[in-house]
């Protein structure tokens, strides 16, 4: 390996040395600095002339910053006349953002509609500044910890992805959105111990050097929000939208140089199509397979979970392959319109349901706090094995959103094995932990493949009902271990990533990878 | 063959800097559009679309600021040319009064990037058609660009900024660095005064430099012009130089103001009677820390360029000329 040069980025210097150390090379040396006014300067100290470099930066942290000195690292290396440069992204920055939002109930993205002759940029969501500018931007969490119900769970799609991270909120409902009820109700609510306004989706930026005392002062017009009707449309009859980055990822990897990419578990599989140089899709799903049969005793009677509907492939293909049983918990939001006024709606409580469902969807909390008063909702069919929480209705203007957690498959007196590609808010794994739990599972294990656990997803994981969380160092896990303690467990796909290098680098297949791991 | 229908033009705002967005919008006559930038509390970045800018001309401004932001607006300015690319805009012109990473446009040492061409680039590649930017630190920068390039001056503000402040009867113009000398050599012919350099002799490689003065300033009003501020060392130092050869007051006017690491503190420390600066980067955190700064407003300039783009007239009158 003559000619192999290993560098790495910021990111994950850990990953980077573990994988020299598999490959038993020396790693490339980098200086990586920022200029004081911010800018990113890479100087690489190795020759890399006539070299086969292979630059490893993981999409955590601060995204941008680390995604900008990939770029400027392949750039620096082609223009040293590198002859082949391979970015190796463990965890691919904007995974997810290669798909339009998934569209609840027809609301399409979450909006920032506002009528044409009211609008001033301060209704856009902005990145926070940190400049203590005269500007009004951004949606402070603050203001949202202080007006939760300001909120709408209209502008909340029902993604996992968008909902849970999206800084787009506090836009009104064409009706006055009730007061919350002092008689919420608490039962199964208890570990997660969360109220509506502290398990916000915490809004925007988490970086450390943002002040958010500029955002204090930010949004006090939030009443010129345009009202939006049931299918996020605003009076001026355009649908907005969130423009999908995945192309645009693709092709500034490919424009700075890069001859090849490796990742593990794309959230998309068809990402790999964005692409026109090679890309190497690793899997976690045998390192996993691996874990089940060596740590879980009597796996073949445990259940394989998937979270949302989006991961039953990947669940299933784990499933068969142990020969296990599968569930699938199925979060739906679906449109009803009703006939007559509300008190067809339900027997009891209609206002009561719209209350509870602000909460649920504003705060994306367990839904199954609801249990008690929406079960007596007549409208959803209960087969045997179909056990649906309903986390009530929202009324808007005679029709009404039910969104519906439900589990498909028996988990009673099972262990249960949630399994997902990513964790970033960590919402939807301990929402499904919790739903598992409340139909008798008896121990929850999680295993991702990507850990990010942004904003206060550490927390919420704590607070959970999962009993294990499995994950990978793809992305840098050492605070939270520090923080989790014995719930987590970090696998190493340090080897994994060595390996598909070395077989790159010597023109072997990288095939066998996928099915036997390493 | 069908001329193209007339279209509008679509002013968007980065998060970078609003308010010169705003006063851009507000010289144009129109709105500003509909689509914004936000971040993900993974911090990624998104760009909502809020209103059509089908077969629109559609300009985005986004400047190069923040120590901590740089990449992210850099990230949101690509975000926001592909999403209306890909929501088919007819032309996307990135205004970009100050290009970040403009300094790293050569190769200086062995294996340093051209980091100023990878982001001419990924403009590009982005889907951006056309670039108007501000006083580029190097104009050999256009060169990087296959898509044209106006880079605009700030020199016919400035040169007003000078005579409607200042008597030029007592003036002299002073570059910081032999590398301005051609950007001072041109203002002081335009108003009609001397001007003086100061030069940087390095007796060893990688020695604290000596500056040396050329040219007289005993009584004179000095004028210190450079393209940007950055940490304001030198134009500290090049203000003690000037005052110790008997100058009777110092200014410094610079286009970008970055005031990065501990610039104001300097600045505010130092013996510059005065600095001004345009508002091509967010100024209004500053100006209240340094009572020193003035600030020109460059917002007529590009609002005039883009109305000449989008008109298809010439821009080389505000080259000469504030409009």
């Amino acid at each position: 390996m003559r000619d192999l040069v290993v560098l790495g980025g910021l990111s994950h210097p850990d990953l980077t040395k573990a994988i020299c150390r598999s490959l038993v090379i020396e790693q490339g040396q980098v200086l990586s600095n920022k200029f004081s006014n911010g800018e990113t300067s890479i100087e690489i100290k190795n020759s890399v002339r006539e070299k086969d470099v292979f630059i490893v930066q993981s999409g955590c942290g601060h995204v941008n910053d680390n995604f900008i000195e990939l770029l400027i690292m392949i750039a620096a290396c082609k223009t040293a006349s590198a002859r082949r440069v391979t970015a190796v992204l463990p965890f691919f920055p904007y995974s997810r953002q290669a798909d339009v939002p998934y569209k609840s109930g027809g609301n399409g993205a979450p909006s920032i509609s506002t009528k044409k002759e009211l609008y001033t940029f301060e209704l856009a969501p902005g990145t926070p500044r940190p400049l203590g500018g005269s500007s009004g931007q951004g949606i402070g969490l603050n203001e949202i910890a202080t007006s939760p119900l300001a909120l709408n769970p209209v502008a909340f799609p029902n993604s996992d992805s968008l909902k849970e991270r999206a800084a787009l909120n506090s836009f009104s409902l064409k009706q006055p959105i009730p007061t919350l009820p002092n008689e919420e109700p608490s039962s199964g609510r208890s570990s997660l111990s969360t109220t509506p306004v502290s398990s916000q989706p915490a809004p925007t930026q988490v970086g450390a050097p943002i002040g958010t005392g500029h955002l204090n002062a930010a949004y006090t017009n939030s009443n010129i929000f345009e009202q939006l009707d049931l299918n996020g449309k605003s009076e001026s009859g355009y649908k907005q939208w969130i423009a999908q980055n995945g192309t645009l990822i693709a092709n500034l990897l490919v424009g700075a140089g890069a001859d090849r990419c490796i990742t593990m578990d794309l959230h998309d599989p068809q990402f790999q199509g964005f692409f026109n140089v090679p890309v190497d899709n690793l899997y976690l799903k045998p390192l996993l397979k691996k874990y089940i049969t060596q740590y879980i005793p009597n796996y073949q009677d445990c259940v394989i979970v998937s979270p949302d509907s989006g991961g039953a492939k990947r669940a299933t293909s784990i499933a068969d392959s142990l020969g296990c049983s599968f569930a699938l918990i199925h979060k739906e939001r679906r449109a009803k319109v009703f006939k007559g006024t509300t008190s067809t709606h339900g027997n009891n409580h209609p206002t009561y349901n719209s209350n509870v469902a602000n909460i649920a969807s504003a705060s994306g909390l367990s839904l199954s706090s609801s249990i008690n008063s929406s079960n007596h909702n007549h409208h959803q069919h209960h087969s045997h094995h179909h056990h649906q929480h309903h986390s009530g209705s929202e009324s808007i203007g005679g029709h009404s959103v039910v969104a519906t957690t439900m589990l498909v498959g028996d988990v009673k007196d099972k262990v249960c094995v949630l399994v997902d590609d990513l964790v970033d808010t960590s919402y939807t794994i301990t929402r499904a932990a919790k739903l598992l739990k409340d139909q008798g599972a008896k121990y929850v294990f999680a295993l991702v493949t990507h850990g990010v656990f942004s904003g206060d997803a550490i927390n919420r994981i704590n607070k959970s009902a999962i009993d294990k969380l499995i994950t990978t160092n793809s992305v840098p896990q050492i605070e939270h271990i520090e923080q989790l303690g014995d719930k987590i467990q970090v696998l190493d796909v340090s080897r994994i990533f060595a390996e598909s290098i070395r077989r790159i680098h010597n023109g072997e297949s990288v095939s066998m990878l996928f099915d036997y791991g390493y | 063959m069908p001329t193209a229908s007339p279209n509008t033009i679509k002013l968007i705002s980065g998060n970078s800097h609003p308010e010169l967005s705003k006063l851009v919008a507000a010289k144009l006559g129109i709105p500003l559009a509909r689509v914004g930038a936000f971040q993900y509390t993974n911090q990624e970045t998104a760009v909502a679309i809020g209103e059509s800018v089908r077969d629109e001309d559609v300009y985005i401004l986004q400047t190069g600021c923040g120590e901590h932001t740089i990449n992210d607006f850099l990230m949101e300015l690509l975000m926001m040319i592909n999403a209306c690319k890909m929501a088919s805009a007819r032309r996307i012109t990135a205004v970009i009064p100050h290009f970040a990473y403009a300094r790293q446009d050569k190769k200086d040492k062995s294996r340093a990037p051209i980091t100023a061409k990878l982001i001419a680039n990924l403009l590009q590649i982005a889907g951006c058609h056309h670039v108007i930017t501000l006083d580029l630190h190097a104009s050999q920068i256009q060169g990087f660009f296959r898509a044209p390039v106006d880079n605009l001056y700030a020199e016919p503000s400035v040169l007003r900024y000078i005579s409607e402040n200042y008597d030029v009867k007592d003036l002299i113009i002073v570059s910081p660095d032999a590398g301005g000398a051609k950007r001072v050599a041109s203002i002081a012919d335009k108003l009609d005064v001397n001007f003086a350099l100061i030069h940087k002799e390095r007796q060893k490689a990688n020695e604290v430099s000596k500056m040396v003065l050329v040219g007289d300033v005993t009584g004179k009003v000095c004028v210190l012009v450079d393209d940007m501020a950055d940490t304001c060392g030198t134009l500290c130092k090049a203000a003690d130089i000037l005052l110790d050869n008997g100058a009777q007051k110092v200014v410094a006017i610079v286009t970008h103001g970055i005031f990065s690491g501990g610039a104001i503190a300097k600045l505010n420390g130092s013996r510059l009677d005065k600095i001004v600066c345009t508002n091509s980067l967010p100024m209004d955190h500053i100006t209240a820390q340094c009572p020193k700064l003035h600030t020109i407003d460059i917002s007529g300039v590009l609002a005039e360029a883009v109305r000449r783009l989008h008109n298809g007239e010439s821009v080389s009158y505000l080259f000469n000329n504030v409009p």
